[in-house]
């Protein structure tokens, strides 16, 4: 950490996402800001922040996209410059309109669910290879053996990277995507060295195109302009940044929960067609990502007064747990019917990769199922969460049977 | 006879999925995996219950479900 973070005494008019106590276990923080006289929490870290916990409340400020800008959607001590709106530095997600519709729009194609079927069967796969390289083993590390994994094979094989570089190149992107807390020198160095992985890569894309998202990429056009060398750069490296460790946090959330809860294992096992209904349940009840917005104006918004430049965040995990939005919310319901859950996010900025996802949640969680069918958690104090903005298992120890 | 019909929002569809997921024959992504009601979005016998659970489960609220003569 380089940043010091006194622990919190006063969640209500103090509140830091990256406490340990938040990473641990946010549920009870949420429920308890939610049931307050003031649902919608402030602090005066990071230059002045807001914190809403009711479903009503995020849902409303992600729509309001004039009120609260995607300028920076990381919220840091450090605000961009204001003159980076309305492109922001990683189109479309710090993106806001008019600019975000045609960033966005030229990214759909690739990850729509056409599009995405055709990867199913090289996932399926991809995760019978890891599950073989596990087997005989007793204890297993779900984290880092098996959920890290898949979301980088996928999106590699989407960029049409060399498979051979596998390793070094989940070894740059992990290290940028941990790398988050680190001294500003150390970061930069992991970012460099996967910039330079990219150059090489898109480089030898210019000269000799194929059918795969680098060429796609670099054949987009958006207003008949090409997005140039420099937008296909940032394009990947926001791919990589805002589809891998999310995806692995809900890999490892999900088996977490299995693992922790044999009943619902047992379900799974015995209801394999339940599956799909289960992941949306698992999407909502451990959504691994929280947004965050920049004040574009004084507003009053529910009682709150929010200045200008003021963070608010916007936490889908606590909105799914709200008991107002949906009945039984803090209870995980492995077969839940009606769930308008927005792990993915609500309004103009729906994850686009969100149909990849789901496709790589799914057919992890089969092929775990049809392999380890008794896996039991090997240690329950062995588990760590990621804190901040995305909340995975980074150490799931599960004994596989 | 009363029977269903489903109809989408256009401008508050942003494309979460879940309904040609839960009713693929009542609904179907285009290229950007935005929904569109197949034919002419009445519910044919037997695809209540997906059609309402469609409606339940869109993150948008873009789906509606009315009787129609
Ligand atoms: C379970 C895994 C994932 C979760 C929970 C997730 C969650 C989210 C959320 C909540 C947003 C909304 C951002 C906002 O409102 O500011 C978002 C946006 C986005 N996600 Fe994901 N995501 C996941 C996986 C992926 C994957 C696999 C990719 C692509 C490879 C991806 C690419 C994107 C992009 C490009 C955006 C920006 C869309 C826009 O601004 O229009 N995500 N994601
Ligand atoms: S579930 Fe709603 S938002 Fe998603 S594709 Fe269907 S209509 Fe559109």
């Amino acid at each position: 950490m380089t940043t010091d973070h006194p622990p919190v005494e006063d969640w209500a008019v103090d509140f830091d996402h990256t406490d340990e106590r938040y990473a641990a276990n946010p549920f009870p923080i949420w429920d308890e800001i939610r049931s307050s006289a003031c649902p919608i929490a402030r602090t005066e870290r990071y230059g002045g922040a807001w914190l809403p916990t009711r479903h009503a409340d995020v849902s409303a400020i992600a729509y309001d996209t004039d009120h609260f800008s995607s300028r920076s959607i990381l919220m840091s001590a450090v605000r961009p410059p204001l003159e980076a709106a309305p492109m922001g530095i990683a189109p479309p997600i710090s993106s806001d309109p008019p600019f975000h519709g045609g960033a966005r729009r030229v990214l759909l194609p690739a990850f729509s669910p056409q599009a995405v079927g055709k990867l199913e069967a090289s996932t399926r796969a991809y995760c019978d290879e890891l599950i073989d390289a596990m087997r005989g083993r007793e204890v297993v590390d779900a984290a880092t053996d098996y959920a890290q994994n898949i979301p980088v094979r996928v999106i590699a094989t989407m960029l049409g990277f060399p498979l051979g570089d596998d390793d070094r190149f989940r070894e740059f992107v992990v290290e940028v995507i941990e790398g988050v807390d680190l001294p500003p020198e150390a970061r930069m160095d992991s970012m460099g060295a996967l910039y330079e992985y990219l150059r090489v890569q898109i480089e030898d894309h210019t000269a000799h195109p194929r059918d795969d998202l680098t060429s796609f990429l670099l054949n987009a056009e958006i207003d008949g302009e090409q997005l140039g060398f420099e937008h296909v750069g940032r394009t990947i490296a926001l791919l990589l940044l805002a589809g891998i460790d999310t995806t692995w946090s809900a890999i490892g959330a999900s088996l977490f929960h299995l693992a922790s809860t044999p009943g619902d294992r047992e379900r799974l096992v015995a209801e394999p067609e339940l599956v799909p209904t289960a992941v949306e349940e698992l999407l909502r009840a451990y959504a691994p990502v929280t947004m965050a917005r920049l004040v574009t104006e004084d507003i009053d918004f529910n009682g709150c007064p929010m200045k200008a430049e003021d963070w608010v965040l916007l936490p889908f995990p606590a909105a799914n747990r709200d008991p107002e939005f949906l009945a039984d919310a803090d209870e995980v319901v492995i077969d839940r019917e009606v769930n308008r859950h927005s792990a993915f996010g609500l309004g103009i900025h729906r994850c686009a990769g969100s149909h990849l996802a789901r496709m790589e949640l799914r057919v992890a969680l089969e092929a775990w199922l049809d392999a380890f069918p008794t896996f039991t958690l090997a240690d329950a104090h062995g588990v760590r969460w990621s804190g901040g903005q995305v909340r995975g298992p980074r150490r799931l120890p599960i004994a596989i049977g | 006879m009363i029977s269903l019909r489903v109809k989408i929002d256009e401008a508050s569809c942003e494309g979460h999925g879940r309904c040609y997921a839960l009713a693929p024959a009542l609904f179907e992504p285009d290229e950007i995996g935005n929904a569109s009601v197949l034919g002419d979005g009445i519910v044919p016998a037997g695809e209540e219950d997906r059609a309402r659970r469609a409606v339940a489960n869109c993150p948008e609220h873009a789906i509606t479900i009315d009787a129609s003569t």
